[in-house]
Formats: structure tokens, C-alpha cells, sequence
């Protein structure tokens, strides 16, 4: 039996009604990271997208600040339990970057500078749920956090908003990354609380 | 004073390694404005080698737990653990054991753990202690091995500290022991009339106050993970030998 | 903040799967061929699991997951893992 520690309360675990159930509410923007924080330069900076035929489409730095910015203010939830109300942000919605792509394939492999991978079905990318960001609370987005530029998906759990994202990979089928090869959900809803297989 | 040897703690690991004890605060002793000391009585704990770490369980009344690893300044073949803390402002953990924690409270431990970053008596190699902050923690508990043992390999320590208000164990550090010698480095504020402006740890300090390479000294570093790694790095360019440096990195920037 | 820490720090966490201290064990990494104790690989701490790289060239060496029901490792990243007696 565990031994109570007089007066340890540990941090807020609160419920309110917007909070997936497990989570608590959080100010900071705590730091989680399966490895070292690539250091990439907007200059060298590319992300792109390949289908199944092979073709990359790719953008640069400035060629996707071209492109529709938009705001997004969104809840953020972690795996870890964490969540954070009314984050806001700046990118560029995956409607627009996949506006011209032809792709007969549902699914799709994210992949990071630095090697990370996860794995999300196209269809929660699309119609306004998904964005590659590179704004945080009018700040660049910095290192720490996915920057220059990470994948948003707010509405799942937040291990499946790569940070130092480089290219999405088309998939015919869902294939694990890296979390979800290890245990973690493949899909990942917070409502659900889909953590683990 | 007797010590364990590794291979007798190791030896010992299966039936105490693993097991969560209960142990009850004994006292608490500030040591900066944001640390405190913490000694605990556990019972069956069995006893530490120096520069081992405990890993530390505190359960809330709802039945919430959160662990964390805390390095132990003591060594002993008993059950008194002695523990030392600094508080990181928003921290879940260390703000509890420096400002909430009092006598006569209870929480968890599970230990001794890890049998590497560890000095014994018994080992003749000159032993070079490099702290920074908190990180002095595991290199007090060899000092204090070192000194009860009456080993003769000489130690030096280097402990960066960001003013003198902030070191740990001062007085303690402060009385001359044979055997041991301290240099203190300051990194934001530093005494009156000190030779060395404040400022972070550099390949010159380390050049000019720790052991040489050619020496061939056993390297034992320890603090906040930016600390560890840029003092591994400049020991590396002095020439050590990577494998005769340990490092213990306690997370933060 | 979320900084990494050293694989000494695993004693605890491995002390509850295995009777042996395995921070004293030597892995060799498949990326680079090092062959270190698993006490000096880097360890990147998460609360549901950790991450733990080869010091030498940071490819993942093991993956841990803690499940409410279930620890799942991850050994993809070595060839061996040699435990001392
Ligand atoms: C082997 C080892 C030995 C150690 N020995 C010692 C020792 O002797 N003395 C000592 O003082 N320390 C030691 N440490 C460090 C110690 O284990 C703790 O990491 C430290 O006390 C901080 O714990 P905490 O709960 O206060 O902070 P945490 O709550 O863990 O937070 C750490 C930092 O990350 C941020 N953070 C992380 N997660 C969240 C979140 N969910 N929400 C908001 N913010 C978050 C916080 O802002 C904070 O700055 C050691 C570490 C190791 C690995
Ligand atoms: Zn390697």
C-alpha cells in the first residue's frame, strides 16, 4: 500500500468540461522530445509531399510563406497528460498544400528532420483540421518547440504533430511510426483516450 | 567507518532493488536560498555506495504519484539517507521537498540505484569532482567516502555555484580536509576582491584547477545537462580519456 | 527542460522489470558499432516512457513504453547487450 505524502498535492487535476478525459490543464508549454533538437536553417529548410507515384512536391521557406497564411486557435492535448487551452498559431493549411496532388492513397507517413516519424490517415489532414505551422503566440516557432516549421493536428494527440517537419509520405495502408510502433495508438483521438494499442 | 563495495551492493541488489520503502523526514537543513538538505530514516534501505541515486515516490491523497531520482550525499551501511534538493519555480516535485516537506513526513524510496557513476575506497586512481548547482550532491556523498575511509587518493573539486549564497554543503566544503582540494567558481556573482570574474565554466578553468589528462585522473561531473555537456566536451579537448569521465546529467536547461 | 539525462538514471525504471542492475550491461549500437554501458547511453525522458540513444551517433538504441497493463521495450537499435555477472 502506498504511503500518502502529507500535503503533496502535485500538479492541477482539475475537470472541467473541454478537457479530454485523463488530461489537466496546463499554462506552460512543457517540452517532450525523443531526441536531440535539430538546429535547421530556414535557408536549407524544404518540406514536401510524395505521392505513390514517387513525385515530390516541394516547397522552400519562402515559397510556402507564399502561400495562404492562416491563424489557428486551437486546444492542444498530450499523450503525456497535459493539455493547453487557446494556443495560438500561424501556417499554412494542408487543404492548400495539397490543393494540386493526386493521390489515390489513405494514409499517410510524417516524417521529421531528425528522424521521427508518426502515422496519420489523409482525411486528418484535410477540411481544416491540419496545418504545417511555423508560428507559436506571434513568435517564430522556436527549436524547442518544432521549429522553424511542425505539423499541427490538433485534434488528436499532440506526439501526432511532428516537430522539424520535413515530408508527408503516401501510404496505401497505415503503417506504425515511431511512438506507435512502440505501443502508442495508431490513431490517436484524445476523446477517446486511444493512448496505447 | 566501513563502506559497501560494489560488488556487495550489487550482490545485495535483488532483494532490495526494485521494492519501494517507506521512509520518514528526520530533519531538514537550508543550504541556499533555494535548496535545503533532507535527512530520512528508512527502514530495511541497507546502506549506499557514493554517488549513487535513490528514485523518490510521493503519493497525494487522491492517490496521484509522481517519482523523480535524487542523488544521495550520504554514505553509510545504515538506513539514514541524506538527500539534498533544489527548487525549480515551476517544478512539480522540487518545490514540495524545499518548502513544503517538514519532519515527521513521509514518502517513498526505491534504492541504492545505479552502480556506475560511483567512487569507492578502493579504487587508487586520482579522482577529479566537477559540480555545477546541485550536482555537487553525488560528488559530497564520494568527498565524505573519501574522507571516511582515509583512502589516499588525492581529490580535487571543482563546483560552480552562481553566487556564493547558492553553494550546497558550504561550511562543510569550507573546513580544509587532507587530501581534498576546492576550487570555487562563480558564474553570476562572485566575492569581494575574487581573482575570477562571474561567468560559466570554461576549458581555461579546467585547464588551470583540475587534474591534467597525462595524469590519467578518474572524472566524476554532475548538474543540469547544459553544465554536464559542456564541461564533457572540454574535457574531451584537454585529452581525457572519454572513458575515465562519468557524468550524471540532472535534466533542465 | 526536457533535457535529456544519462542512462545511469534508468536503474530505477529497469530495476522493475529485471534483477540485474542493466546500467552496468554494454550494448553495441547497430548504427555506429560502440559498444558502451547502457549507464553512459542518452536517455530522453517522457512519462509515459523513455527514449535511449547511443551517446556516440544518437540513434535510438531502446524504446520503453509504460502501459497502465504492460512495460513494451524497444531493442530494435542493438546488436547485443552483454550483463555482467
Ligand atoms: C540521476 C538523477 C539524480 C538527480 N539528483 C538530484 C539532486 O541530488 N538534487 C536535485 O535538486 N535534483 C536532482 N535531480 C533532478 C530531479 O530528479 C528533478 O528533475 C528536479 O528536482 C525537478 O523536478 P520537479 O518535479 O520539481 O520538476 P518537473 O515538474 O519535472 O519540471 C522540470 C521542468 O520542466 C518543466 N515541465 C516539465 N513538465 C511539465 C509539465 N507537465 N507542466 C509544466 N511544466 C513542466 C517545468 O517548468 C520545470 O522547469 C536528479 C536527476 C537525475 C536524473
Ligand atoms: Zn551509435
Amino acid at each position: 500500500m502506498a504511503v500518502i505524502s502529507r500535503g503533496f498535492t502535485g500538479r492541477g487535476r482539475d475537470h472541467t468540461p473541454d478537457l479530454p478525459p485523463g488530461q489537466y490543464l496546463t499554462a506552460d508549454f512543457p517540452v517532450l522530445s525523443a531526441g536531440p533538437t535539430p538546429d535547421i536553417d530556414t535557408a536549407d529548410w524544404q518540406f514536401s509531399i510524395r505521392t505513390d507515384d514517387a513525385t515530390l512536391h516541394t516547397w522552400n521557406w519562402d515559397e510556402i510563406h507564399a502561400l495562404p497564411i492562416e491563424d489557428i486557435d486551437t486546444d492542444i492535448h498530450c499523450v503525456t497528460r497535459w493539455s493547453k487551452f487557446g494556443t495560438s498559431w500561424r501556417g499554412v493549411s494542408l487543404d492548400t498544400l495539397f490543393a494540386d496532388i493526386e493521390t489515390t492513397d489513405g494514409f499517410v507517413m510524417a516524417h521529421s528532420y531528425g528522424g521521427y516519424t508518426t502515422n496519420i490517415p489523409l482525411d486528418d489532414l484535410l477540411g481544416g483540421k491540419a496545418w504545417i505551422a511555423f508560428e507559436f503566440d506571434g513568435e517564430p516557432l522556436d527549436p524547442e518547440h518544432g521549429g522553424p516549421a511542425r505539423l499541427l493536428v490538433p485534434h488528436l494527440y499532440f506526439w501526432k504533430s511532428a516537430k522539424w517537419i520535413r515530408s508527408l509520405e503516401m501510404m496505401p495502408a497505415d503503417q506504425p511510426g515511431f511512438w506507435e510502433q512502440n505501443g502508442y495508438n495508431m490513431y490517436g483521438d484524445p476523446w477517446l483516450e486511444q493512448r496505447y494499442w | 567507518m566501513s563502506t559497501l563495495s560494489e560488488r556487495e551492493t550489487r550482490d545485495a541488489a535483488p532483494h532490495r532493488i526494485g521494492l519501494w520503502h517507506a521512509g520518514v523526514v528526520v530533519s531538514t537543513k537550508t543550504e541556499s536560498p533555494t535548496g535545503r538538505s533532507i535527512v530520512l530514516d528508512v527502514p530495511g534501505w541497507g546502506g549506499n555506495i557514493a554517488g549513487q541515486h535513490a528514485d523518490l515516490r510521493l503519493t497525494a491523497a487522491d492517490g496521484y504519484q509522481a517519482v523523480r531520482s535524487y542523488s544521495i550525499a550520504s554514505v553509510s551501511n545504515g538506513d539514514r539517507v541524506e538527500l539534498a534538493v533544489d527548487r525549480l519555480p515551476t517544478g512539480e516535485v522540487s518545490p514540495y521537498l524545499v518548502d513544503e516537506l517538514r519532519p515527521g513526513d513521509q514518502l517513498e524510496l526505491r534504492g541504492p540505484l545505479g552502480g556506475w557513476f560511483v567512487w569507492t575506497p578502493s579504487l587508487p586512481d586520482a579522482v577529479q569532482l566537477i559540480g555545477g548547482g546541485s550536482g555537487i550532491v553525488p560528488l559530497m556523498a564520494m568527498i565524505r567516502s573519501h574522507t571516511a575511509s582515509g583512502s589516499d587518493a588525492p581529490f580535487r573539486l571543482l563546483y560552480s555555484v552562481r553566487s556564493p549564497d547558492d553553494a550546497f554543503f558550504r561550511s562543510e566544503l569550507d573546513t580544509p580536509t587532507p587530501g581534498l582540494d576546492v576550487t570555487w567558481l562563480y558564474t553570476r556573482v562572485a566575492p569581494e576582491g575574487w581573482g575570477r570574474p562571474p561567468g560559466r565554466i570554461t576549458v581555461d578553468d579546467l585547464a588551470g584547477s583540475a587534474f591534467a589528462a597525462s595524469l590519467s585522473p578518474a572524472v566524476f561531473v554532475c548538474g543540469p545537462t547544459g553544465f554536464v555537456e559542456s564541461v564533457a566536451t572540454a574535457l574531451v579537448a584537454l585529452g581525457h580519456d572519454p572513458h575515465k569521465v562519468k557524468t550524471e546529467r540532472f535534466g533542465g536547461a | 527542460m526536457g533535457e535529456h539525462v544519462d542512462g545511469n538514471s534508468l536503474a530505477g525504471p529497469l530495476s522493475e522489470l529485471f534483477a540485474v542492475d542493466l546500467t552496468m550491461a554494454s550494448a553495441r549500437c547497430l548504427g555506429c558499432g560502440d559498444v558502451s554501458e547502457l549507464a553512459r547511453a542518452m536517455v530522453y525522458p517522457d512519462p509515459t516512457g523513455y527514449v535511449v540513444r547511443c551517446s556516440r551517433c544518437d540513434d535510438v538504441l531502446m524504446v520503453v513504453v509504460q502501459e497502465p497493463d504492460s512495460v513494451c521495450i524497444e531493442l530494435r537499435g542493438m546488436a547485443w547487450l552483454k550483463v555482467p555477472r
